[in-house]
């Protein structure tokens, strides 16, 4: 099919990757001259020539895509700085583009490519997958999906010998090495800050991230990423709590999960708090939304 | 022809694009506006804060959806979960019409997340008109296709773009969504004559307009919607209304957005147009 061949060759050349200097590159998708390959399907115009024309295309698709990955993974470009970010950014979508109608799923698979090609983050990898994990967390956590929450009303239909908990699809439970959490709210907090009356202002904000980057020690972290009034939360949670909503999740009986939460405990709970760590927990989880019924409508259907 | 159609029969006013810096001042202070546009793909999501934004807004105010990624210039057939989203989002809203834009943007399913715009051919008007037919049959609501800005053509064309425009909507028996900025944009960037491509639509399909500013560079315009809509923009509007009557209008802002007052009045300024063209069927 003629349009067929025409869209992959237009965009072959859309997606090239620029040059440093941010322009259309002189060599072909395939080798060849670019300025032959443009003339092949663009007309030139009194003003521009053909290579020019589909140059306005290429930067568009670079800076579009570019500047999606930056606004929704600031704490990665922290960690990484800015240039091997965007140098990691452009590989990343050259092997995996886009292949979702939105760009909210742009950074989808960037984990398990990062896990792939790890020479982009050597020095710092498991930081930088840890903050890739919350980051995808955190976008998750904003517009997943909400099912009403499980009422008292709900529980005494249940059968406790065998009770079950659904856990609310949009919180995301994560186990990471590095205290994350706090790096990604000061590089936020840093970049919501409106004040931006000078270069200077913004150079000892950029200096400030590099310094919390640098120093942030490892420390494992267990954390649930969730929504309350709408906004995005991190919650520290302790080990036998990630144990136990992990469960939970995945489908284990309420006595089960409580039995693998202290069965795996690092630093084991005294059998005596015991119930009441449990019962703590429970109360907190239900108070902020965290159960819902499992069969309930899906939110927005 | 206060509404067609392609509109689903409304007689909308002046509308402004619903973006997330303002979603405070509306959401507070309830401004007085006719209606406004969202784009779909901000609210085809599965929960949280957009759509409890969306769903306050719709207690509120009339709302159109507006798409940007269904591409029905791409050879490729609809995406299935694109589909099911947007429809879940039109029982949502409501919306009396749905619009989304005359280009293509993937290919081979990779997403350029681009207005590109399409060859003018027959292959392409037959094929792009069948998928807005499948479109809206799934969707069941009007739609509407919108001209697209662009800085480049190709050697293929066959036709001119408001010659494509027609083949499309004709075959297709679909609404159009005339932005006259683009219009204007193309114009300059393709040496045709603004006026020559309004008045070559067939008015009784226009269901929308969009009006916007754009960015001027020394060799090319560019659609960017972060300034004020300029005169000779407003003339090509004044022209549209003439000729497909008391439209809905929509002024688009998405870059460099100002606060909520500035964007509405700067739609508002439609107005004059429409009282000058309300005046003159009255005498």
């Amino acid at each position: 099919m003629r349009l067929h061949a025409l869209q992959r060759a237009v965009a072959r050349a859309v997606m090239q990757p620029l040059t440093p200097s941010e322009r259309m590159q002189r060599k072909a998708p395939g080798g060849g001259r670019m300025s032959a390959y443009a003339a092949r399907y663009i007309k030139p115009n009194d003003r521009l020539t053909s290579f020019e024309r589909l140059e306005i295309y290429n930067r568009q698709y670079w800076f579009r895509v570019l500047g999606s990955l930056a606004e929704d993974f600031p704490g990665l470009r922290a960690v990484l700085g800015g240039r091997r970010f965007e140098a990691m950014c452009k590989a990343y979508l050259t092997e995996r583009p886009s292949r979702c109608f939105t760009l909210r799923n742009l950074g989808a698979q960037l984990e398990s490519w990062l896990r792939h090609n790890p020479a982009w983050v050597h020095d710092r990898r498991v930081l930088a997958l840890d903050m890739v994990r919350l980051e995808w967390a955190d976008i998750e956590t904003f517009d997943g999906q909400a099912n009403p929450p499980l009422r008292s009303e709900d529980l005494q239909k249940l059968e406790l010998a065998n009770l079950k908990l659904s856990i609310q699809p949009y919180v995301q439970l994560l186990e990471l090495h590095y205290p994350v959490d706090d790096l990604l709210l000061e590089v936020k907090h840093g970049d919501d800050t409106p004040d931006r009356a000078s270069n200077a202002v913004q150079e000892r904000r950029k200096h400030s991230k590099v310094r919390a980057v640098t120093k942030l020690e490892p420390a494992r972290i267990f954390l649930a990423v969730h929504r309350l009034d709408y906004s995005v939360y991190f919650r520290r949670i302790e080990p036998e709590e990630f144990v136990l909503l992990s469960a939970l999740r995945n489908g284990k009986t309420v006595e089960r999960a409580i039995e693998l939460a202290f069965r795996r405990s690092p630093v084991p709970v005294p059998a005596a708090d015991r119930a009441a760590f449990v019962q703590h927990s429970f109360q907190t989880w239900a108070a902020l939304g965290w159960f819902c019924r499992p069969e309930a409508n899906v939110e927005g259907k | 022809m206060p509404g067609n159609r392609f509109n689903g029969f409304t007689d909308y006013g002046i509308g402004i694009g619903l973006r997330a810096p303002h979603y405070d001042h509306i959401l507070s202070r309830k401004p007085i506006v006719d209606w406004f546009e969202i784009i779909s793909e901000n609210f085809m999501i599965d929960g949280g804060r957009p759509l409890h934004i969306l769903d306050q807004i719709l207690e509120q105010y009339k709302v159109v959806q507006h798409g940007v990624s269904m591409y029905f210039g791409s050879v490729e057939k609809p995406d299935r979960e694109h589909l099911r989203r947007l429809k879940q989002l039109v029982k949502r809203t409501n919306t009396p019409w749905l619009s989304d834009h005359l280009c293509w943007g993937s290919v081979d399913g990779r997403y350029t997340h681009d207005l590109l715009p399409m060859p003018y051919t027959f292959e392409a008007a037959k094929l792009t008109a069948q998928k807005i037919r499948e479109v809206r049959d799934f969707v069941e609501v009007p739609l509407a296709v919108e001209n697209v800005s662009s800085y480049a053509e190709y050697h293929v064309s066959e036709m001119t773009e408001w010659e494509f425009l027609n083949e499309v909507v004709e075959r297709a028996d679909c609404g159009i969504l005339l932005d006259v900025n683009n219009i204007y944009v193309s114009s300059r960037n393709h040496n045709f004559d603004p006026l020559t491509y309004i008045n070559s639509v067939p008015a009784d399909r226009v269901a929308q307009i969009h009006i916007a500013g754009h960015s001027k560079f020394q060799k090319y315009i560019l659609d960017t919607h972060d300034h004020p809509v300029i005169d000779p923009v407003w003339k090509l509007y004044d022209r549209a209304i003439q000729r497909a009557g008391h439209t809905a209008t929509l002024l688009e802002w998405d870059d460099s957005i100002p606060s909520f007052q500035e964007v509405h009045r700067e739609a508002l300024k439609a107005n004059r147009f429409l009282a000058e063209k309300s005046l003159a069927v009255a005498v």
